[in-house]
């Protein structure tokens, strides 16, 4: 975003606010979901889907993403391979239990 | 000794150092979060009854706290943008909204905490309010970092404007990110406390 002009600025702001718009709907769609009483798989799978949805919006808009050096990609990948390693260690668990 | 790399890109990195030191950063809060959600599911998964976060907690003050912070991301996102477009002015009246958001996130939030307290329920009641007042309580304290740091961006550090224009916008950039993250912290923790 270093060599932004003023006027691609005024195109981002419009984006800003159907982002806004977009993630207000999916903040409805998310709590009316959670009124339909799903059984917990498909909830859990739902409620996930939509919040991560909801993140890519904020990360590739706001937090511009959507347009940034590789550096910045590499340290996220490198991230996200850690988080997905953090979250599921719980998993060892299945394989060992207390007999 | 100036700085180096406040404004013009590192060659070697193609960013100024504040914004990759504020992804560093924000991946080592990744895995500050993600390590308590990784204890979250393993409780979870290994309790034998777990209640419904709606049955014992406040969703519409929640929803509406969604909403605020989202609110307020656009809002920071404004900000920027009117350093960008050289409004100062306007800059002043988007980081302004953007801290009022964030204490009436606050505000919110401890209208639901008092509630709680108020019952007698605190995090050592049950596994299900100690994992809420920890996660909460964590991302509640990020939110009071953001204020302080945009309440100086919007205070005396904004002086900086008229000097160096491009650090400072810089600056609020990368403000921008940090709060933009502690939304996107929420945006999870909502669904996964309050609606599973």
């Amino acid at each position: 975003m270093e060599h932004t002009s003023a006027e691609d600025i005024k195109k981002h702001v419009r984006t800003y606010i159907l982002v806004f718009v977009a993630l207000l709907v999916l903040t409805i769609v998310t709590v009316g979901v959670s009124y339909l009483h799903l059984s917990i798989v498909p909830a859990v799978i739902l409620a996930l889907l939509i919040a991560s949805i909801k993140g890519a919006l904020v990360a590739s808009y706001f937090m511009h993403l959507i347009s940034e050096k590789k550096l910045v990609y590499f340290t996220l990948i490198l991230t996200v391979v850690f988080l997905i390693t953090l979250l599921s260690l719980p998993l060892l668990g299945f394989h060992d239990t207390i007999q | 000794m100036q700085i180096p790399y406040t404004v013009a890109a590192r060659p070697d990195t193609g960013l100024h150092n504040s914004k990759l030191g504020i992804w560093l950063f924000l991946a080592s809060e990744v895995m500050l979060f993600g390590a308590l959600f990784s204890a979250y599911i393993l409780l979870r998964v290994a309790a034998s009854e777990w209640p419904h976060g709606s049955q014992l907690l406040n969703v519409p003050l929640a929803f509406l706290n969604t909403v605020i912070l989202i609110g307020s991301s656009v809002t920071m996102v404004m900000s920027w943008a009117s350093l960008m477009m050289k409004d100062f002015q306007k800059y002043r009246r988007y980081m302004g909204l953007t801290i009022l958001c964030g204490f009436g996130f606050l505000v919110v939030k401890g209208f639901e905490y008092g509630a709680k307290f108020s019952h007698g329920l605190f995090p050592s009641e049950d596994l299900f309010y100690a994992t809420y007042f920890t996660l909460t309580g964590l991302h509640g304290l990020h939110v009071i970092g953001g204020i302080i740091v945009n309440l100086y961006f919007w205070g005396p550090g904004s002086r900086m404007w008229k000097t160096e224009p491009e650090r400072f916008t810089n600056r609020v950039e990368v403000a921008g990110l940090y709060w933009h993250f502690v939304d996107l912290v929420w945006i999870f923790l909502f669904p996964i406390l309050y609606l599973l």
